[in-house]
């Protein structure tokens, strides 16, 4: 049929992109006079090499799948969502109300309310752009991106006032009790008698992670309101054609959208620091978007891609441990090139490699 | 005429255009298949063939959009490679396109000199296309106003400044593409006089089109073309619209379309002083009134743009109106919550819209998504409240492409892997299987082969047959008058004139069509 297999638009074109993005790297570190091939071993072996580091990849990855999927279900409506890092700062402030509200008796019945705290405060967040746009027009680019700096200053204000803990000068807010506390892997897996780092915050939100995945492929392909994102997204005009309320639509995705990027604070802000913090997020808002675009917006991609990206962040702490002549910006530019291969260069590879199988094809006939 | 000459010229040594072995390949379609040809100079020839066909892709190899394949092409006798559109504009090729690749609000001179300018500054330019514009248009029939912005001229005029920027790069070939899809009869008349005056000036003209009537009137000599290849080339004055049509389709095309008197029944649809503005505020309908029974084909001429799109955009729900619109004695709400397509297919109204790509199906959706389009709701595409049914919307699907003979009949694959003919045919089996009270059905057959315009006439017929309202818009005026029992012709936002189908012309209608007052017979 037309253009490439499934196996090379979904493995081979990512893998090359990949390839390509580690072989400017290495320049990179090359250039300043670092072995690129020792960096990569440092970086895998941070990432992969003990219970730790895997509990860090997973855990950071656990970030990533949230903010992916929320970008890619926005984007299915063809709605560009860079408001993931303020929902999920928000949606912080849901999970520690939640939390402090009660002395929880055992963390799975909190775990069910906190999720909701986390969604309704981060779909509050994307409330508002989405109705500016669907009712105003404005641009849901600018909305989402000034909500960001607002939900920050929101945080700053919350948690220096009502939300501060009075025993210290940080802004934070007070621990959660023992009762909220999520299981952590070294918990889950202990009895089963595997080993597992007890230092890894990887909690059970992964688990959670992956349901929510599995959810968003369902919701996309398997119910009417998926069906009407996607006929929306696709053709705004034919949407309207079918009588599919764009308002609605809008709403609607946003909604689920800020509910998904909330449950980044489900992993961070209960699963690991047990207290509210000001800058809990830590970029993981914007990284979705890079993770969105790798996963092809599909939630099976979301998945390896955040995996990647929980790799390289864990990665790049170790390389920072291990070359010291390796900076923390230089690790932020060597994570930018993979997203710009990855993401914004993909035709530069997808072309090369479309006229190749074209050739292949034709070879055979 | 001089005629006696054209024929005589036909014989000349040296082509004008001359392609040999043409061949090519986009993925695994054969769009060119091997083709050769010859123009003689000072002819018109025109280039025929269903959609899909490849007759764009030859006049844009011609052109040098795309590099073939393999094969030659000599210009004049010549053998001239053309790599790009530069590469054909010095060998004095010019292309009028079917949409207009002008700059809106530039003036007529500057959309001439436009890529043209002799240096950094406009004046002598300018001053120079002035100069040559007045005699092309002494020469040509080519009259238009040099300080003209392209926003204000008509749809004809814009056509003609097409031509004056090709014969101002001294085209000596001139390739139209389509050229009469946007102008009224009386515009495509004068268009076919102005072509006639190049070709006895000596220019070479190709004509691609899809209407058979046309190349009998306007061309010297005719090649059809049918699935990337080349199939035949005649002199125009030795064949007959019906043989070329059996070249086109390669079998026995009816082209007239059968079918009994109507049987008339109630009013279905009542539309009373419809008003619709635009988003600039501009009034596109500016009142108009009419009625459709049960049984009937009320058929909507016009040129395109004449609000005729608006119309169906209000019937349909896509568009909010003031005005009354009855449907079976139910007032329709035309603005708010309840004029939205939903309300309007609960009412009993279908509709195939105008643009099937842009509005009535979803591209990168699969033949069976797009056949529950619109009517996603319908319980029996339910699995339960959350979810759809996708087995019984496939199974569905199935059905419906037999009954149409949709080819391919995969219902898994994506609508833009059907060609044009077959993609109406999706559109057309889920609005018409819905059995509605009313069909509203636009532009049926814009793009669709031959083979397929039978069909989905024959459909439309026989829903009419089933004692159902149609209200039929194109701007075909063939296809209006062979499948309609009444017409109303629209012009700037009115109608300008009712008529029953037996009892006009198409002469009457054109002049309708112009915005004339005429008088019924």
């Amino acid at each position: 049929m037309d253009k490439i297999p499934r196996w090379a638009d979904i493995f081979l074109v990512p893998f090359i992109n990949l390839v390509l993005a580690f072989a400017a790297s290495g320049l990179v570190v090359l250039a300043i006079g670092e072995n690129p091939f020792d960096a990569i071993y440092y970086m895998i072996r941070g990432a992969l090499g003990s219970t730790s580091g895997l509990g860090y990849t997973l855990y950071y990855a656990t970030n990533y799948i949230f903010t992916g999927l929320a970008v890619a279900v926005a984007f299915h409506a063809r709605l560009f969502n860079i408001g993931g890092e303020g929902q999920a700062a928000v949606s912080g402030i849901g999970v520690a109300v939640v939390v402090l509200a009660f002395d929880w008796p055992h963390w799975a019945l909190a775990l069910p309310f906190a999720i909701i705290g986390a969604g309704v405060m981060g779909a509050a967040w994307a409330f508002i752009p989405a109705y500016l746009q669907a009712k105003r027009g404005s641009h849901i680019v600018i909305t989402t991106i000034m909500f960001n700096f607002i939900g920050a200053a929101l945080m700053g204000f919350l948690l220096n006032g009502i939300l501060k803990n009075p025993n210290t000068q940080n802004a934070e807010s007070i621990g959660f009790g023992p009762g909220a506390h999520l299981p952590t892997a070294h918990e889950v897996l202990a009895p089963l008698g595997i080993a597992f780092s007890k230092s890894a915050p990887l909690n059970i939100s992964f688990l959670l992670a992956l349901l929510c995945a599995a959810g968003v492929w369902f919701l996309l392909w398997r119910t009417r309101l998926g069906y009407q994102i996607r006929a929306f997204g696709q053709s705004e005009a034919a949407a309207k054609y079918a009588g599919i309320s764009s308002v609605k639509i809008i709403i609607l995705t946003m909604l689920i959208s800020g509910a998904l990027a909330g449950m980044l604070s489900i992993n961070v802000v209960m699963g690991e620091q047990e207290r509210l913090i000001k800058e809990f997020v830590e970029g993981a808002g914007f990284v979705g978007i890079a993770v969105a675009l790798m996963g092809r917006s599909h939630p099976f991609g979301i998945v390896l891609a955040a995996l990647l990206f929980g790799m390289l962040t864990q990665g790049g702490f170790e390389l920072l441990w291990e070359m010291p002549a390796i900076s923390r910006e230089m690790v932020l530019v060597i994570q930018a090139l993979i997203i710009l291969f990855t993401g914004a260069l993909d035709n530069m590879v997808r072309d090369p490699v479309e006229k190749l199988f074209r050739r292949i094809r034709k070879g055979r006939i | 005429m001089a005629n006696d000459s054209v024929l005589g010229r036909l014989t000349d040594a040296a082509p004008a255009i001359e392609l040999r072995g043409i061949t090519k390949s986009f993925g695994a379609v054969e769009a060119n298949k091997n083709i050769s040809l010859k123009v003689s100079k000072g002819t018109i020839h025109g280039i025929v063939g269903e959609n899909g066909a490849g007759k764009s892709t030859l006049m844009s190899i011609l052109y040098g959009f795309y590099k073939a394949d393999a094969g030659e092409i000599f210009i004049n006798g010549r053998k001239t490679p053309i790599p790009d559109s530069q590469a054909a504009i010095a060998a004095g090729i010019g292309m009028v396109h079917q949409h207009f690749k002008l700059v809106e609000n530039f003036t007529v001179l500057e959309n001439v000199i436009l890529g043209a300018e002799d240096g950094a500054l406009l004046k002598p330019s300018l001053a120079k296309a002035r100069a040559v514009l007045v005699d092309l248009a002494r020469e040509y029939e080519l009259e238009v106003d040099p300080d003209q912005t392209i926003e204000n001229l008509s749809v004809g005029h814009q056509q003609r400044v097409e031509i004056l920027k090709a014969l101002y790069r001294q085209a000596d070939i001139l390739i139209l593409d389509e050229p009469t899809g946007v102008l009224t009869p009386s515009e495509a008349e004068h268009l076919f006089r102005i072509l006639k005056n190049l070709r006895d000036q000596g220019k070479t003209l190709i004509l691609i089109t899809h209407k058979l009537k046309e190349i009998m009137n306007a061309t010297d000599t005719v090649s059809v073309m049918r699935r990337g290849e080349m199939t035949a080339t005649v002199k125009t004055a030795d064949t007959s619209p019906g043989e070329l049509a059996e070249l086109m389709v390669g079998r026995k095309v009816l082209l007239r379309v059968d079918k009994k008197p109507a049987a008339t029944g109630k009013t279905v649809l009542e539309v009373r002083d419809l008003k619709v503005k635009d988003s600039a505020g501009v009034e596109r309908l500016k009142g108009i009134s009419f009625e459709v029974c049960a049984g009937e084909i009320l058929g909507i001429a016009g040129v395109a743009g004449n609000g005729q799109s608006e119309l169906l955009e209000v019937l349909g729900g896509i568009a909010s109106a003031s005005g009354s619109v009855r449907i079976n004695d139910h007032q329709l709400d035309l603005t708010g919550r309840y004029s939205d397509g939903q309300s309007r297919r609960a009412r009993g109204i279908s509709h195939v819209p105008e643009d099937r790509q842009r509005l009535g199906l979803i591209m990168d959706f699969m033949a069976w998504e797009n056949a529950c389009f619109g009517y996603h709701h319908d319980p029996k595409y339910q699995k339960n409240p959350l979810m759809m049914d996708n087995g019984a919307i496939l199974a569905d699907t199935e059905q419906k492409m037999q009954r149409f003979d949709i080819r391919p009949p995969n219902p898994r694959l994506p609508a833009h892997s059907f060609s044009g003919g077959n993609q109406q045919k999706i559109v057309l089996a889920r609005e018409i299987e819905r059995n509605p009270d009313i069909l509203l059905v636009g532009q049926p057959t814009r793009g669709v082969d031959i083979g397929a315009i039978e069909f989905i006439h024959q459909q439309i017929v026989a829903l009419r047959d089933a004692g159902k309202a149609i209200l039929l818009v194109s701007v075909e005026l063939d296809e209006i008058l062979s499948l309609s029992d009444r017409v109303a012709v629209m012009f700037d936002g009115r109608i300008q004139g009712e008529r029953i189908t037996a009892e006009t012309d198409e002469k009457e209608l054109g002049l309708l069509m112009a915005g004339m007052n005429v008088e019924a017979a």
